[in-house]
């Protein structure tokens, strides 16, 4: 793999990451991390979901006339979106509940949109896919942090496993129910952004 | 204009673009569909065990498990106008869609009449007894009505006595996640346990603002939920509906025995 297509996948993931530098994406990272579980099928549907966009559209990036190019880009991502919806349905029926709108959600999601007409309708259809790919993954690590912090600290449990044994079930632990509210999703990516852009100053926005 | 945004050209990709996203859409629907209503199917019945206590909610339940204690529930079509238990209508033939379709099964609702918001009633209900060594142990009542956004789904689990409940859970609905959608808390669903649906022979139990007392001193109330005004007069009224003359009434009146001890009984 050369150097740039590398690069392509990497950048997103901290150096220029959707969620934290961009802000674009938060409302389904406030909604569904409060258990990792879902926060993993969620970044998995939407990783999909933005690399096969970016490739597909892509691929006919030449021949979309450029007055309805942000309508065909919405009917490729959302046919992904239902097929993606239709599959997690078929497979994992209980995660699917949980998730109810916010798969159907990923359609609007600014990410996505975003990247097939930020990138891919300039670039080739391989890098697109990296691309996909990098921001997906670049998603997908804001959302499991923010989940794994709040099944943790909100249910003492991560996938499902108790690791804090609750108080309420004969443990130590007292479960912050704070951390189950979707608003403390907000504190714990401006813990995260915070964290990084101290240790990236470069990334600190000019006043 | 560039030759690439000409009118016919735009039409042209459009339709091509539309005419490949659908059939891949359609093909996945299609070839999906079967799993995805054995999931539903079996999601069903794990919701009528849970209302029914025998399994908690949250626990994770083989596709074998359940069908064994399935074993133990048997499915009941009642004429709800007459009360009675019927033969007339095959329970495993006709899904309440179908049903909801057919003037011969289903009727619809006078505006006045309509409280759940259902606007068609079916004329067989179909319930599930519970059996506890060859005794029904619990009766199993479907419900739905509108919610806010949504209809609600659901099941009632009774006692012996047809007006103690048991258990509740809603298997499918569309409310806001967090405030109405707060319908599937376990905790909150505990709450009705022991509560009573009938007074004097007319289906009082209701969802109230604050806090209801314990349910052997406040037995016709539910605590609402919060920033859920809506979905909560959605359950009362689905309650009041399905419990009342158009609903189940008839065939508890005349399958109702006395109160049951007042030990609960352990499935």
């Amino acid at each position: 793999m050369s150097s740039k297509l590398k690069d392509t996948i990497i950048s997103p993931l901290l150096q220029n990451n959707p969620i934290t530098v961009q802000v674009l994406g938060i409302c389904s990272a406030l909604a569904v991390t409060a258990k990792l579980e879902t926060a993993l099928v969620m970044s998995a549907s939407l990783t999909f979901v933005t690399m096969f966009a970016n490739f597909f559209v892509s691929c006919i990036r030449r021949v979309i006339p450029s007055n309805i190019r942000i309508i065909v880009q919405m009917t490729i991502i959302a046919s992904l979106v239902i097929i993606c919806d239709q599959v997690l349905k078929a497979y994992v029926y209980s995660i699917s509940k949980q998730l109810s709108v916010f798969v159907g959600l990923i359609i609007t999601n600014c990410i996505v949109m975003g990247r097939t007409e930020a990138y891919a309708m300039k670039n080739n259809p391989l890098s697109s896919l990296m691309d996909g790919l990098g921001n997906g993954l670049g998603y997908s690590i804001i959302l499991l942090t923010v989940a794994f912090f709040r099944e943790l600290l909100g249910s003492g449990k991560l996938l499902g496993i108790t690791i804090l044994p609750l108080h309420t079930e004969g443990g130590w632990y007292v479960a912050n129910g704070l951390m189950l509210l979707p608003p403390i999703a907000f504190f714990i990516i401006g813990i995260f952004i915070w964290t990084v852009r101290t240790w990236k100053p470069e990334q600190r926005e000019e006043d | 204009m560039s030759a690439k945004d000409s009118t016919m050209r735009t039409i042209f990709v459009a339709l091509a673009v539309c005419a490949v996203c659908s059939i891949l859409v359609s093909t996945a629907a299609v070839t999906l569909r079967k799993r995805q209503q054995q999931n539903k199917l079996l999601d069903k019945r794990k919701n009528i065990l849970i209302a029914a206590g025998m399994i908690k909610p949250g626990e994770k339940v083989s596709r074998s498990e359940i069908a064994g204690l399935f074993s133990r529930v048997k499915k009941k079509v009642i004429n709800l106008k007459k009360g009675t238990e019927t033969t007339a209508v095959d329970p495993a033939g006709c899904s309440q869609s179908q049903a909801l379709a057919d003037n011969a099964l289903s009727y619809t609702l006078n505006p006045e009449e309509d409280i759940a918001g259902i606007k068609r009633m079916v004329k067989y209900g179909v319930i599930y007894n519970v059996y506890k060594e060859n005794k029904i142990a619990l009766t199993v009542f479907p419900v739905c009505g509108k919610g806010l956004w949504s209809t609600l789904y659901g099941f009632i689990a009774l006692d012996k006595d047809l007006n103690t409940v048991r258990g509740i859970t809603f298997y499918e609905h569309n409310e806001t996640p967090g405030l109405g959608g707060e319908i599937d808390n376990s905790k909150w669903q505990a709450g009705w346990v022991g509560r009573k649906i009938y007074k004097e022979g007319k289906p009082v139990l209701k969802l109230i603002k604050g806090k209801a007392g314990p349910a052997r001193e406040d037995p016709y109330q539910v605590d609402a939920l919060s920033g859920a005004t809506l979905t909560s007069k959605g359950v009362t009224h689905l309650i009041r509906f399905w419990f009342g003359s158009k609903g189940y009434a008839e065939y508890i009146k005349k399958h109702q025995v006395s109160p049951p001890a007042e030990d609960k009984e352990q499935l």
